[in-house]
């Protein structure tokens, strides 16, 4: 008891409290209750709720796994066309802009004052068929890109264009982390430019990279408006079919099953990447 | 032009501006193969901006640099077959203790046995253990993190070899071990070593010829000897360490007029057309108490402090004009005199320098 106390009494704990607390129950307490609605039997007006597998069992026996499959693919492509988007920008801001970098991060920044909502419908005005983008491509040079929105392409640009700035920001930090004599020295030793970059830049930017990668990863994988809004009935994200299981279904036990599994497959994924990418090595602290 | 085995590295009035500011001014200096060729200067004496041009991370705005009687100028410093030492050390903290050494060699192609045999030879040729071959930079100690920036430029195998003032950031007694380490490994490997520092103590310890700059110009090029006991004017001498200077006039003959007092001091040679300088006299050539009773130069002082030097005694005293005069003497030489006494100090002509304005 009198070691609970001085525990207590331990400023740092006292510090903590508030954020913990707020913690424990505005973030691990819903997710709790998510955990455990996916335990109960759905459309039930049964007294005793007796805690049950088989909404795991009809979601693994339904073709869920398609919007899962679609959900991952996307947002890993999304990852993967943002890297060679983000990073000569981020170069540029990390080492070459100077003074113009306070410039280019509110241009960046400033779009997300706005809800993505709204972007996306302006991007929907611009792709639309006799939109913005078409009209312009017809008048000018007669080419018609019509059939651009509601594909999956154009669900891709959507969320190239919303997670941009969750990539580019770590990935700046990551850069202009890296000492300027390390690449001197590198090519004073002979290296070319590429090599440079290869065997100096990339690892020391790699923590920068992958927080950047991890974030937008985690947020194109729970993503739903780009696929509603810019995606029409092209494609399905996981989200979508949570939303509706919510929402539209009212099941809410199987939309908790779809959202506890999209929460292990990300924390899965990323753990895997964390694990298999030692940060403290990369910085060099070990 | 470079065909003379003398000149190595020439250069010729290499200058360099940065805007309006001139770093470095019309420098023309030729280097031997195979020396230790040390530039020593004050911070903003533009000796770093003259390593970075060696090196090829800046081009001169105008001046030829030869190598080897081959055109530098505009080779970049991935094309040069020279490297430096930075003074960061500039070790890639991702990278293994084994990895950082092979560095030039992978870059260059090497298969990967070759290049592990190479860097244990430099391992070894550094005093460094062999299993620090995967140990991580970050773990080294500063001396030894010294030794493996060394071992990865000599991994080049460059005909020359920079040293931006690798050893400034380390505690004394660590440095002096360095210092002479680093004479060893030129002795070892032959090869032609550039260093820059602000420490002509340094300088002296490692190198066969100095160049000491000030304001983007190199001021005397000499052997360490000739630096020491010839400095060409009062900026070198001060710079060598503590020293006694006093404003002189000429006074005809072989006598010099100290503008403090107006006291007459006989010196051993004046500089041709001498009218006014400095006369400069190292404490550890004065004189006190006695010994200085038989000297040609003498003058009298109050003993104001003293301060141990180890095997020597140094001593300020006070003398009319307000000169402070700093003289030492060996422990074992013998002195009686206190604080505050009045005591004779003297030099021979033959031991002070006269330089002009």
């Amino acid at each position: 008891m009198s070691k609970l106390a001085d525990w207590l009494k331990n400023p740092g704990v006292l510090a903590a409290a508030p954020a913990s607390i707020f913690l424990l129950v505005g973030f691990a307490g819903p997710l709790l209750m998510v955990f455990g609605y996916s335990f109960m039997p759905s459309r039930t007006f049964a007294l005793n709720h007796l805690p049950t597998l088989e909404n795991y069992y009809s979601v693994f026996s339904d073709s869920y796994y398609i919007s899962f499959l679609w959900s991952l693919f996307l947002a890993a492509l999304t990852v993967i066309l943002l890297f060679p988007i983000c990073y000569p920008i981020a170069y540029g801001m990390a080492k070459l802009f100077g003074k113009w970098t306070n410039l280019v991060t509110a241009l960046i920044a400033v779009p997300l004052l706005i809800s993505e909502n709204i972007r996306l419908f302006g991007w929907v005005l611009v792709l639309l068929k006799n939109g913005i983008l078409d009209g312009t491509l017809q008048s000018l040079l007669g080419i018609s890109l019509s059939g651009f929105l509601y594909t999956v392409p154009s669900i891709l640009l959507g969320l190239v264009y919303v997670y941009l700035p969750f990539m580019l920001f770590p990935m700046v930090i990551g850069i202009s982390m890296i000492p300027d004599p390390l690449k001197e020295a590198a090519f004073d030793l002979g290296a070319s430019r590429w090599q440079v970059f290869r065997e100096i830049e990339l690892p020391l930017a790699m923590p920068g990279i992958l927080i950047g990668a991890i974030l937008t990863f985690i947020l194109a994988m729970g993503s739903l408006a780009e696929s509603k809004i810019l995606g029409g009935q092209a494609v399905v994200m996981i989200a979508d079919d949570i939303e509706s299981a919510f929402t539209f279904a009212q099941n809410w036990p199987k939309g908790s099953v779809l959202s506890v599994l999209l929460i292990a497959l990300s924390g899965l994924i990323v753990f895997v990447l964390f694990r298999r990418i030692d940060l403290d090595q990369i910085i060099g602290r070990r | 032009m470079g065909e003379s085995n003398s000149s190595f590295l020439e250069l010729v009035g290499i200058t360099k501006k940065f805007g309006d500011f001139t770093a470095v001014s019309e420098i023309d200096l030729a280097i031997r193969e195979g020396e230790f060729f040390t530039l020593v200067g004050p911070s903003g004496s533009g000796k770093t901006t003259m390593i970075r041009m060696l090196v090829g991370m800046d081009q001169p705005t105008s001046g030829d640099m030869r190598l080897n009687g081959e055109l530098l100028n505009g080779v970049p410093a991935n094309k040069r077959p020279t490297c430096m030492v930075f003074q960061s050390l500039a070790l890639f903290p991702h990278k293994s203790v084994g990895e950082n050494i092979e560095f030039s060699l992978k870059i260059a192609g090497m298969a990967p046995a070759l290049r592990r045999t190479r860097a244990n030879e430099l391992l070894k040729q550094l005093r460094l253990p062999l299993d620090y071959y995967s140990k991580g930079v970050n773990q080294c100690s500063g001396g030894e993190r010294q030794r493996i920036a060394l071992a990865r430029a000599l991994a080049f195998d460059p005909k020359i070899l920079f040293f931006d003032e690798p050893l400034s950031a380390l505690d004394y007694r660590l440095r002096k071990t360095l210092e002479k380490e680093l004479k060893d490994i030129h002795r070892e490997t032959g090869k032609t070593f550039v260093y820059i520092t602000h420490s002509l103590e340094e300088a002296m310890v490692m190198s066969d010829r100095i160049g000491i700059m000030r304001d983007g110009r190199i001021v005397q090029v000499g052997t360490p000897n000739e630096i020491y006991n010839h400095p060409r004017d009062k900026f070198v001498a001060q710079f060598m360490g503590e020293v006694n200077t006093i404003d002189v006039d000429d006074a005809g003959g072989n006598k010099v007029r100290s503008k403090a007092d107006g006291a007459v001091y006989s010196v051993h040679r004046k500089p041709d057309g001498f009218r006014t300088g400095h006369l400069i006299i190292r404490p550890e050539i004065m004189k006190i108490g006695s010994a200085a009773a038989k000297l040609p130069n003498k003058l009298q002082g109050v003993v104001f402090n003293d301060y141990a030097l180890g095997s020597r005694v140094q001593y300020q005293v006070r003398a009319a004009g307000g000169v402070h005069w700093l003289v030492e003497r060996l422990q074992d030489e013998p002195f009686d005199g206190k604080l505050n006494d009045t005591v004779d100090l003297g030099w021979r002509p033959e031991d002070s320098i006269l330089v002009k304005d």
